[in-house]
């Protein structure tokens, strides 16, 4: 059962398809897959491993191609972008990376000011001062000058968030924001998202295999299994989806028995 | 019926792996042909990272010259041990300045500074790129559209096609001493002899001979390390994690490595 959501889509699947060339037949990860991303809400997209739940991401940042179908995102298809114009759509996004991806010559301050120093025209001591507020909200403050091996896997994530943020973005995109750390820091971590989306309004899309408690934190919940996708505003609606692969999935991961209807 | 089937079709499979095999490779260079375009052009976009060129200069210019210094004085030395020896037998020890600089400046220099360069700095470029694109930093960097080339690729390009010319040129001073020492010093070959068949020996051609090989070195290195680390994830058989970027660094070294020892005989045969 697939609900249309009614508020403002700022990204748009429409039949895409992606595949794979495997060694020894097609490895089809998406399938006609059809979706829509409401302005200002969190979509969470969880699956299994390996489902294509990453693809999804790099599909909206233009990491990938779709082999056909289109990405909108506002009324732009990323899919058919030049390098360009891919460029100007990605100052509209923030991503947090599944290892943060930090880098690890620069300090955490010099990671965080890095989008500021090389997408603005800020003056250093206007970048400095946005950067110490930051790190003042995500409570890093005192670790600016640490580089990213000294910092714990929870400090990463914080480190990655702030920095996906200096751009004030439209959408952020999350890839497996809670993969490695332990409960107190997932939850840490969920209560971090919640209050900077909160001041922030911005758009989020959570790819996370965190099943079901990062449901907690969704507007809209989609989810990948073999191919198929199907999309929900309530976890209770997953086990009465029509899809056959998603029911198996639910009864299999979430434990709901299937229900006909 | 379907043994007899597949056995029928044995040594086509061959023919199918061949295939494959070609593709793989001309995809590859393809790839690293797309890549160099996009290093070269990143070289002329802005802002440019003024303080990035002089870090690369830095670290594969300055801090070679310890190595190319040691590699410089004994190849130098044992040309000056080696072509005394060989001259003595027809007694023109009077052609060892000769001698001497004509092989550092048309081979040794160029060559062996290249080898020295894609063995120290080479492999930690190739590593460094690696390591950033399995951590996603490459991809962090695209995400906030900072072209990667402009940002640190294309830096470390233009800094290895500076140096390694000036570090041939050491390289041919320090050997020409090397040469003097154990020539002169040691053999007794007379200095005045020493340094005057070498200024009529060698000519501006030689010299440019020199500097157009240490320049496309230069370009074969940086262009295979900083390529081979960039496309990691997309060389068949390097495995995934640390172990890719270890046989692909590996595999940078020995390509380059090839590569310049190849070019070397192409460049002389065109150039001579």
């Amino acid at each position: 059962m697939t609900l249309t959501l009614h508020e403002e889509a700022v990204i748009r699947f429409v039949d895409v398809c992606v595949s794979f060339a495997g060694r020894m037949q097609e490895n089809i990860v998406l399938d006609q897959a059809n979706f829509t991303v409401p302005k200002g809400k969190t979509t969470v997209i969880a699956g299994g491993s390996g489902q294509g739940k990453s693809v999804i991401l790099k599909l909206i940042l233009g990491l990938l191609r779709p082999n056909s179908g289109q990405v909108l995102v506002g009324e732009k298809n990323i899919a058919t972008m030049g390098y360009a114009q891919l460029q100007e759509q990605r100052m509209r996004f923030g991503v947090l990376f599944q290892g943060s991806a930090l880098f690890d010559s620069l300090t955490v301050f010099e990671n965080i000011a890095l989008p500021l120093r090389e997408r603005t025209s800020m003056r250093n001591e206007e970048i400095v001062a946005k950067v110490q507020t930051t790190l003042k909200q995500l409570e890093l403050g005192g670790h600016e000058d640490k580089y990213p091996a000294q910092l714990s896997g929870g400090m990463k994530k914080r480190v990655g968030l702030a920095r996906a943020l200096q751009l004030d973005p439209e959408i952020v995109l999350f890839d497996e924001p809670t993969t490695g750390l332990d409960p107190v820091m997932t939850r840490e971590i969920y209560e971090l998202f919640t209050q900077t989306q909160q001041r922030l309004g911005y758009t989020a899309v959570i790819v996370s295999h965190d099943i079901p408690q990062i449901f907690s934190l969704a507007d809209q919940i989609i989810l990948l299994n073999k191919g198929e996708l199907d999309v929900f505003t309530n976890p209770s609606q997953i086990p009465l989806s029509s899809k056959t692969k998603i029911r198996e999935f639910a009864r299999l991961v979430l434990g709901y028995e299937e229900t006909k209807g | 019926m379907s043994q007899t089937n597949s056995e029928s079709m044995a040594p086509l499979r061959w023919v199918g792996a061949l295939g494959a095999h070609t593709l793989y490779v001309l995809g590859d260079l393809g790839r690293m042909g797309v890549f160099l375009f996009w290093a070269v052009l990143g070289v002329f976009k802005r802002p440019f990272r003024f303080k990035e060129l002089l870090k690369q200069l830095s670290f594969i210019g300055g801090g070679s010259m310890t190595l190319i210094f040691f590699t410089a004085l004994s190849s130098g030395m044992v040309l000056g041990l080696q072509g005394y020896y060989s001259l003595h037998k027809f007694g023109a020890e009077g052609m060892l300045g000769s001698a001497v600089s004509l092989t550092l400046i048309m081979e040794l220099g160029p060559v062996l500074t290249a080898l020295m360069v894609a063995g120290r700095a080479g492999s930690a470029m190739c590593a460094e790129i690696g390591i950033m694109r399995i951590s996603e930093q490459i991809d962090a960097l695209e995400c906030m559209a900072i072209d990667p080339f402009r940002y640190f690729i294309s830096p470390k390009f233009l800094a290895a096609l500076l140096s390694l010319p000036l570090l041939t040129a050491f390289f041919d001073v320090i050997g020409i001493l090397g040469g003097y020492i154990a020539g002169v010093h040691l053999m007794g070959v007379n200095s005045g002899a020493y340094f005057s068949g070498m200024e009529q020996s060698v000519t501006n051609h030689d010299i440019q001979l020199g500097v157009i090989k240490s320049f496309i070195f230069g370009w074969l290195v940086v262009w295979i390390c900083t390529g081979r680390g960039y496309l990691v994830q997309k060389i068949r058989g390097a495995g995934f994690g640390a172990e890719s970027v270890s046989k692909v660094t590996t595999q940078a070294v020995v390509l380059s490595s090839i590569s310049v020892l190849v070019f070397d005989y192409l460049l002389t045969a065109v150039l001579l």
